[in-house]
């Protein structure tokens, strides 16, 4: 259970879970239908990523593990998605930025972990590196749209920027299990900051030169949101014990 | 050419089951009762993505919480064709939402009620789905081509919306003596709901005349409600779960189910927005149409933006 592989296993498929979360709670509340649709869209997306690495992940452990023992009966400490990906949606700037900043984040990753030693592993990143490019393509056009469209939108960019900016570096700094195996992360940060930079440019706003980072999530290490998702994604199977769904 | 003779070609063009289309003549009156009833089967499926999407959060398996997501997904999808549908008749989508909105428009009151357990994810398949299917499938056939055409799309994936949701309750039915109980109260709750989606009865019903004979619809609120009674009464077998009405017995002679009355005031208490949940699904929408303002501002302004940046470049 504790093995470096089965840690970042997790870590991936939590990153895609928190945030196929974060992102179905616009469903039914998008600022127009077909934004509404896209956005419940990638959410789908990213939980098939996210079913397909906890699959991965329960064959290894054997013991009667599954996905949903492992989505469903972790607590918030044994979760290692980054702090990024369980921030609040707030409005559509902030949901559009954390969503453009993982994607790139996430696509640099999957480009390289389709390479891996590991089959499934690649096999995996390969599958969903289609699914990303579109979701990176979706919102880095939004990144742009709303920097460059009106004061409002761009004021709120601004906000968003200053909200998420802080979550970024732990994306590549490598956690312990990160050192072992995977991708090492740390080398595809000056291509996520130099895409980050010409988008944002183009955009008309202006990154933080210096900002602390926040980190943590990695390790378990969680924002005070997480229990918050947590509590509402168990819930059922917390309040119904050894039931089938 | 006089009124009268376009009304004969129109009317003789719906006996020979030709299709109405866009720039066809047709009465006002027929064009008014398409517009009516198809934005508000767009603003239905709109609607109808709040109480399911209540329970995305908290699916209990990443499996269901999938299903889930397609399936609220899909209704979103159909509110899109219903609108352009209906746009074809002449009037804009914004139009169509400022009147659901303002409430002059109407969507189905089935949305009007809470869905509170999971197991509603089920019953709202099963049976809020499964009445909305019987009269999709009608409307497949309707005399409108662009209506009837964008039904045919829907009914395929209502019908997977139906059979995922029976399969919920299945499991439940199947499960402990907690999720048996949840399957039933659930059942309990929805049922009459249901019934009362296929509107009045036929004696009652101010529409269904002329409707019928422009072919809009093709079976009335009664048939269609003794259809669906007909089925589920069967398919409940299947759960081994109970539906709540004494009197639902199958009637040889008929070869029907007879079933109980409907509770009519509540219906039309439901239709008047005294419903449990009225206020709630209107200000969900509201505050969501509300909250994009500034988004949609601003993809306009940045596209008009963008065409004169080109416009300048050309000249």
């Amino acid at each position: 259970m504790n093995d470096p592989l089965n840690k970042y296993i997790l870590h991936l498929a939590d990153n895609a879970l928190i945030l196929a979360q974060r992102n179905g709670e616009w469903c039914g509340h998008g600022p127009i239908l077909e934004q509404d649709i896209a956005i419940t869209n990638i959410s789908l997306d990213l939980l098939g990523q996210a079913r397909n690495f906890y699959q991965y992940a329960a064959s290894l452990q054997g013991n009667d593990a599954t996905e949903d023992s492992l989505a469903y009966l972790r607590i918030e400490n044994e979760y290692r998605n980054g702090l990024l990906v369980e921030q609040p949606n707030i409005d559509w700037a902030q949901t559009i930025l954390r969503q453009y900043f993982f994607s790139t984040y996430q696509y640099l990753l999957y480009e390289k972990l389709q390479a891996a030693d590991d089959a499934q592993l690649a096999a995996i990143a390969a599958k969903a590196l289609k699914e990303v490019s579109y979701h990176l393509r979706w919102s880095r056009e939004w990144v742009i749209r709303l920097g460059d469209g009106t004061a409002e939108s761009h004021r709120r960019m601004i906000q968003a920027v200053d909200a998420l900016w802080r979550y970024t570096g732990e994306l590549f700094i490598p956690a312990d299990y990160e050192n072992q195996v995977g991708v090492d992360v740390s080398l595809i940060k000056d291509a996520w900051t130099e895409q980050v930079n010409v988008v944002m440019a183009e955009a008309g706003i202006s990154l933080p030169e210096k900002t602390y980072m926040q980190t943590g999530g990695k390790q378990g290490i969680h924002t005070e949101h997480l229990g918050y998702i947590l509590a509402e994604l168990q819930y059922v199977q917390r309040a119904y014990p050894n039931s089938s769904w | 050419m006089p009124v009268q003779d376009l009304e004969k070609i129109f009317q003789e063009k719906i006996d020979q089951e030709i299709k109405i289309e866009p720039r066809d003549w047709m009465p006002e009156a027929y064009r008014k009762t398409n517009i009516r009833q198809i934005s508000q089967h767009a603003h239905s499926e709109v609607v109808g993505m709040l109480p399911e999407g209540n329970w995305i959060s908290r699916a209990p398996s990443l499996k269901r919480k999938a299903i889930l997501l397609a399936k609220v997904q899909d209704e979103g999808g159909h509110g899109l064709y219903l609108y352009s549908a209906a746009e074809t008749l002449g009037m804009s989508r914004d139009e169509m939402i400022s009147d659901l909105l303002s409430g002059k428009a109407k969507y189905s009151s089935i949305f009007n009620y809470p869905a509170l357990t999971w197991a509603d994810m089920g019953a709202v398949g099963w049976l809020v789905d499964g009445a909305a299917i019987l009269n999709q499938v009608m409307l497949c056939r309707t005399s409108y081509g662009p209506y009837a055409r964008a039904m045919v799309r829907i009914c395929k994936e209502e019908s997977f919306h139906q059979r995922q949701g029976f399969e919920a309750l299945l499991v439940l039915s199947r499960g402990t003596d907690a999720q048996k109980a949840m399957c039933q109260e659930s059942i309990n709750r929805w049922w009459w709901p249901s019934l009362m989606m296929f509107g009045p009865k036929d004696s009652e019903s101010t529409n269904s005349d002329q409707s019928m004979k422009w072919k809009i619809k093709r079976k009335t609120n009664d048939e269609l409600r003794q259809q669906f009674v007909d089925m589920i009464a069967e398919q409940i077998k299947v759960l081994g779960m109970r539906l709540p009405d004494d009197q639902l017995k199958w009637n040889e002679e008929r070869k029907h189910y007879d079933f109980g009355e409907i509770n009519w005031d509540e219906f039309w208490n439901v239709v008047k927005g005294n419903g449990p949940c009225n206020k709630q699904r209107l200000d969900a929408r509201k505050k969501a149409h509300d909250d994009g303002a500034w988004v949609r501002a601003a993809a306009l302004a940045y596209a008009a933006k963008k065409i004169n940046t080109k416009n300048e470049k050309a000249a």
